[in-house]
């Protein structure tokens, strides 16, 4: 196991240090932060004292030499829009994202999972044919518009939930959230079901699947046959067996919950990463953009990572490499 | 028991105070300031938000005409001193009184503040600021400076106290961000609200004491989400709405509307530089001598342009035409320049008399992100273009992308595009602002036609405008702005304008706001309906 680990790490390190290279390179190339940040009224010493404030008038080389000299002292650089380094406003947009991709992939997977295994056990009910082609909507409707339809709903017409914003921020063994507080919650629901609808839609037709193909399997009729309770029959000798690919699809998908959540962020005006760094890329701030990345590809490797020792947990047959 | 009575009566007096600004305030804005320190970063969103927490000695109304602030006279005294008198008895957050040290303090750090994106330098230098007693400034220039007025309403005074050694972080966290304005900085969670608070103690040269107690403002990027949070309730008032949404929201009982035009004219840009243009082709494709410098191929565009239609569909009536820089009510406008008509038949002339008969193929770019409608704009102006013979191609990109080729995409940094759409706001609210960017020769050494990326030239129109700009006499030397506008537009066609933007915001019906030609949301604008 530690053999394991310890190689992933050194290649993950590669796919950094790769990584930061075309990214780096890649946003160079585009357009020129200093006409998107200088008033058009300044004249043009004030614009050569901004080029030379931002490091601009250095040559791309050795813009990078000193990008990577700085990254191995943890300093991935400084936002030419804030003057903040570029980690503390990724760090400080962080909580706001991962409640958000966590209370989502609460709500996907109480939902997902016992609607797919009811779709996968009765697969000819009219009910299952309903959760079947609603689930077909969830992943072909646009998030942007799905989320505008929701708050008009549920916001504007019904005037239920808020319509924008992070509610209140609780505190619970230390940990703050504003899933700790009532006005919190009543924020959070309407962008997590919005985020959540797409994931929710393909872990049913996942569970179904698996469900589908694991019910005709010789040990469920041989518990059946040996007088197994029905639900002990599903809750332990089916769920166990369909959760390897779900388990495998919710690593992934959380990655991308997190590092992609920007359009459901936009939309509710959330403030967490995702709309960090649509605005980023929106301005040319290249420091938070490289930074954003690099924080994002480590975060993927990491997630990786713990899929594949979860793996090991769920399925005893699957054995790490180098572990013995 | 007289203790007691004390008590009483403060306490009577706290409420009865509160009862007087007791409402709160929830606005919901596009765009996010990037900082609270008000010498940072000089853009909109962030001098819009300053001014509820910092004060200019010079004040800008909605108009953008100067009223007293800080400073209650200001005059020339000679050719190179102005003489400025400071408000007495102003207080600052903390109480303590504000003097003339805290100017001279703000003229040292304003242009000079590390990692600024976009600082206050331009209307700094050259300018050397000296107390003469505790409220009285006089500032030297090395020549006469007529503009004097006009740059100091951009410059917020910070605190000698508070400012020294303070960083941008210091502002950010509210540490340094002490000030003399109606409201006081309170917290600022960056992508999700700045709070403020009234200032009990605020002098009242802008509308008197704050009317809210409490100010959130949330920003809120997309417009559709702008428009249902003010639906729903969750705001009070938001800036920006689309002009595709206004006929609707105008039916609206529940809300207030208000557009207003700003200091912004969308116009084009020609390349008048090159004798082969890169994206001007003859139909079919071969290499022509650029058209478009000929003034009459110019002007023949001016009058192919259908700009009653451009403002009725395309801006969907949220626009007002425009045939010069600024639109009327500024400093330095003329009163003789009307926009173009639309006359086909007379650009069709223009363009046979300057040997263009069959016409020209030409690509015609555009941002798509940055003015109101503008990808639509330049269709609409491709439209109307080959009605007159010119066949065109459009192309609208990202503003990250846009600029950057506009400005200096071509080979030596030169301007990229041949015909291109723009915009310019002037921040000054007067005329030389955008004459002196768009219209003066490109002249790095002295600052001039920084903007003029299509880099027009006249020798005649420079002299006026640097003879505009040592004047200091304000009616001579708006005589002098309208006639280079007269000469450099109307006859030159060195751009060309199509419209001035118009803003609007909505708020619930039982307020308003009256419409700022800067494009400032400010909560002082706010009144009662």
């Amino acid at each position: 196991m530690t053999a394991f680990i310890l190689r992933r790490s050194t290649q993950s390190i590669i796919v950094l240090f790769i990584m930061s290279l075309l990214v780096f390179s890649g946003v160079n190339l585009v357009g020129d932060p200093v006409e998107m940040l200088i008033n058009p009224e300044a004249d043009q010493a004030e614009v050569e004292r901004v080029i030379k404030e931002l490091g601009l008038d250095k040559p791309i080389t050795e813009q990078y030499w000193y990008f990577l000299m700085n990254a191995f002292k943890g300093d991935l650089g400084t936002s030419f829009i804030f003057g903040e380094p570029a980690l503390k406003l990724i760090v400080q947009r962080m909580p706001a994202t991962i409640e958000l991709a966590l209370f989502s992939l609460f709500i996907s997977l109480i939902f997902a999972i016992p609607l797919g295994i009811y779709a996968g056990l009765k697969p000819e009910s009219k009910i299952s044919k309903t959760i079947m082609a609603g689930s077909i909507l969830g992943f072909s409707m646009p998030t942007f518009w799905v989320g505008i339809i929701f708050i008009m709903f549920f916001a504007v017409y019904l005037g239920w939930l808020p319509s924008t914003g992070r509610g209140e921020i609780g505190s619970f063994l230390g940990v703050k959230s504003s899933l700790f507080t009532l006005d919190g919650l009543s924020h959070i629901f309407l962008p997590a079901l919005n985020l959540a609808l797409f994931k929710l839609s393909s872990v049913i037709r996942l569970t179904r699947a698996g469900t589908r193909e694991i019910i005709h399997q010789d040990y469920i009729k041989f518990a059946r046959a040996k007088g197994v309770a029905e639900s002990r029959v599903i809750n332990v000798h089916l769920l166990k067996n369909i959760l390897i690919p779900i388990v495998t699809i919710i690593g992934l998908e959380f990655g991308s919950l997190i590092a992609f959540s920007t359009v459901t962020e936009t939309v509710f005006a959330w403030p967490g990463m995702g709309k960090l760094i649509i605005d980023s890329i929106y301005n040319l701030d290249r420091p938070v953009i490289v930074a954003y990345l690099m924080i994002i590809v480590i975060f993927f490797v990491f997630l990786n990572l713990l899929v594949d020792i979860l793996y090991t947990l769920l399925d005893p047959r699957v054995r790490i490499q180098g572990s013995n | 028991m007289n203790i007691l009575n004390r008590i009483l009566i403060i306490m009577i007096g706290c409420v009865l105070s509160s009862m007087a600004v007791a409402k709160d305030l929830t606005v919901g804005l596009k765009s996010e300031p990037s900082s609270i320190d008000p010498h940072y970063h000089n853009l909109g969103p962030n001098n819009s938000l300053s001014a509820h927490i910092f004060d200019t000695l010079v004040g800008s109304d909605e108009n953008q005409q100067h009223y007293p602030n800080l400073a209650v006279t200001w005059k020339p005294i000679n050719d190179t001193t102005w003489e400025f008198k400071l408000r007495k008895g102003v207080k600052w957050h903390d109480g303590s009184d504000f003097t003339a040290d805290d100017v001279v303090f703000t003229s040292k750090r304003a242009a000079n503040v590390p990692k600024s994106p976009s600082g206050f330098g331009t209307y700094l230098k050259g300018k050397t600021f000296v107390k003469i007693d505790s409220h009285t400034i006089h500032i030297k220039t090395e020549k006469p400076y007529p503009l004097m007025p006009n740059d100091l309403s951009t410059v917020k005074i910070i605190s000698k106290k508070y400012g020294e050694g303070a960083s941008t972080s210091d502002y950010n966290s509210g540490k340094a961000a002490i000030g003399t304005g109606p409201y006081k900085f309170v917290e600022w969670v960056p992508g999700d609200k700045i709070v403020l608070k009234a200032n009990p103690n605020y002098h009242g040269a802008l509308k008197g004491k704050p009317a809210f107690n409490k100010v959130l403002f949330k920003p809120i990027k997309t417009g559709p989400a702008r428009i249902a949070a003010l639906l729903a309730g969750d705001v009070d008032l938001i800036d920006s709405v689309p002009p595709l949404d206004v006929a609707r929201l105008k039916k609206n009982a529940s809300l207030t509307l208000t557009s207003g035009p700003s200091n912004r004219v969308i116009y084009i840009h020609l390349d008048q530089f090159r004798e082969n243009s890169p994206y001007i082709k003859a139909i079919g494709g071969g290499e022509i001598k650029n058209p478009l410098m000929d003034v009459r191929i110019r002007k023949a565009i001016s009058l192919a342009i259908n700009r009653d239609a451009m403002v009725a569909k395309v801006m969907e009536g949220i626009a007002l035409k425009a045939g010069q820089l600024l639109p009327a009510g500024f400093h330095g406008v003329s009163p003789n320049m009307k926009p173009d008509p639309y006359d086909t038949k007379a650009a069709k002339k223009l363009m046979a008399d300057a040997g263009y008969g069959n016409g020209f193929e030409m690509t015609i770019h555009g941002p798509n992100d940055r003015y109101i409608n503008d990808a639509k704009i330049v269709e609409a102006l491709a439209q109307m273009l080959s009605r007159i013979g010119i066949k065109t191609k459009v192309e609208t990109m990202p503003k990250s992308v846009y600029f950057k080729r506009a400005s200096a995409g071509g080979p030596n940094k030169s301007p990229e595009f041949s015909f291109m759409l723009l915009g310019w706001g002037a921040g000054s609210g007067e005329a030389s602002s955008p004459l002196r960017a768009l219209l003066h020769t490109y002249d790095k050494s002295i600052g001039m036609g920084r903007a003029n990326r299509g880099r027009h030239s006249d020798p005649a129109v420079d002299k006026i405008i640097q003879q505009a700009l040592s004047t200091v006499n304000a009616d001579a030397r708006g005589k002098l702005l309208a006639e280079a506008t007269e000469i450099a537009v109307g006859k030159n066609y060195g751009v060309i304008p199509i419209h001035y933007q118009m803003n609007t915001w909505a708020a619930k019906s039982s307020l308003s706001y009256q419409p700022r030609t800067d494009e400032y949301t400010l909560v002082m604008g706010i009144s009662n309906n």
